[in-house]
């Protein structure tokens, strides 16, 4: 099967795999960057910004937790789509961190909603939320400290604070469908997907401090060459092996889901792969996938 | 029928599924309430008048008094929550997180730099007994 690429509609060029741990937004606002802790985790990431600059998007899809901040236990939406026109970045409880506010794509979201919907995914409509770390902090990663981040942002916000989160095989088959959606769409933009949150780390009880590296290589190896395998996971897995926190992994699921090599195309290019422990409670992954045309 | 917990199994982890959700809603609506700033003025001026102000139990307002966060986990109360009284605090996540481990904040920086809690005996509650 090959996959028709209509050149006047919208694509998705690549996707990009990160942790969004709060200390590096710290770490960012605060200047500490070049200190021993983090030298070497930034240093992960100096291609990265480079690369971004180079192969610049028109939007980005940007796949992230609300860690009970513009959601409390009030609405626990599994799936939500920011449709609105600008995000304010969320007070977490230290004051709100000092970075441009993220201007929204409505048009695409609401398109990607439709299609989405349609598709027998059923999206909560967002057109009012503050965003917190879990989006920002890969923004950081990626742009630096932009006075305006580079261009406009769809948050998407993936339930992982109530059990039972989505399964990593609905999340896979969630990003087939966005796919679809953004190559429907009529104008020719350049979309990058990004699916953020863990790698393994358990941030709650006496367990709290967990990481297993060598699951989270085995995880990075199977997004890359298995992910219809690694798809099939369940949630006990991520949990026993990678804590508590670790199940917020089943988000990068929705990016590879959107790459073409899933539904037929070549399989993609790895155009980066970093790993780092520690930062903060947390084991830091980091990919970057491009589609090749 | 009751909910199926395959997760009761892992050691030293609470899952915060709808049972402890429920447990849990008040104590944790009300550490939503501190991403106010205003809201982290008055709690700190006077922290069970504030409390008050809250369907919790007794209990919950007692562990969060004492700032015991597995006995506030216990009591359904949900880390990414809870962790707003850590930021009200002024605390990091890595000593909110380290302070529910029985170790010394140094000694939990050190295991983290060290590369973290092994996952070796650590899967099952089996292994911990």
């Amino acid at each position: 099967m090959s996959v028709v690429v209509n050149k006047n509609h919208a694509r998705i060029t690549s996707s990009v795999y990160t942790s969004h741990v709060p200390a590096i937004g710290v770490a960012i606002d605060q200047g500490l960057t070049n200190q021993p802790y983090w030298q070497a985790l930034f240093k992960g990431y100096d291609f990265s910004k480079k690369w971004f600059v180079e192969n610049k998007p028109d939007v980005i899809f940007l796949i992230y937790n609300d860690h009970a901040s513009a959601f409390s236990l009030d609405f626990i939406p599994t799936f939500a789509i920011g449709t609105a026109a600008e995000f304010i970045p969320a007070d977490e409880g230290y004051g709100a961190r000092p970075v441009p506010q993220v201007i929204g794509s409505p048009e695409l979201a609401s398109h990607i909603a439709q299609a989405v919907i349609l598709d027998e995914f059923d999206l909560t409509i967002v057109n009012k939320m503050d965003v917190d770390h879990g989006l920002t902090v890969p923004l950081s990663l990626m742009c630096g400290q932009p006075e305006v981040w580079p261009c406009p942002v769809i948050p998407f916000a993936v339930n992982v604070v109530q059990y039972p989160v989505p399964l990593g095989k609905r999340c896979f088959m969630l990003g087939q469908a966005i796919r679809r959606a953004i190559e429907s769409y009529d104008e020719p933009l350049k979309v990058q997907i990004w699916g953020t949150g863990g790698m393994s780390h358990q941030l709650q009880g006496p367990r709290a401090g967990l990481i297993n590296q060598l699951w989270d290589q085995d995880f990075l190896d199977r997004l890359i060459s298995d992910p219809f395998g690694l798809a099939q996971m369940p949630h006990i897995d991520y949990v026993r092996e990678a804590g508590s926190e670790g199940i917020e992994l089943v988000m990068w699921l929705i990016a590879r889901g959107a790459m073409s090599d899933i539904q037929g195309g070549a399989a993609p290019k790895v155009a980066h792969r970093f790993y780092h422990v520690p930062a903060s409670n947390t084991a830091v992954g980091h990919l970057i996938l491009e589609n090749v045309e | 029928m009751s909910l199926d917990k395959p997760y009761l199994d892992v050691p030293g982890t609470t899952i915060f599924d709808a049972d402890m959700s429920r447990k849990g809603y008040h104590l944790n609506q009300f550490c939503m309430s501190l991403m106010k700033a205003e809201n982290r003025a008055r709690f700190k001026a006077d922290e069970r008048a504030y409390l008050d102000e809250w369907a919790m139990t007794e209990e919950q307002k007692q562990a969060v008094l004492a700032r015991d966060l597995n006995r506030c986990i216990s009591l359904g109360g949900n880390i990414y929550f809870l962790a707003k009284i850590g930021a009200t605090d002024g605390k990091s996540f890595q000593q909110m997180a380290g302070s529910m481990t029985g170790m010394t904040e140094e000694e939990y920086r050190k295991m983290m730099i060290s590369g973290g809690r092994s996952i070796e005996g650590n899967r099952y509650v089996k292994e911990k007994q």
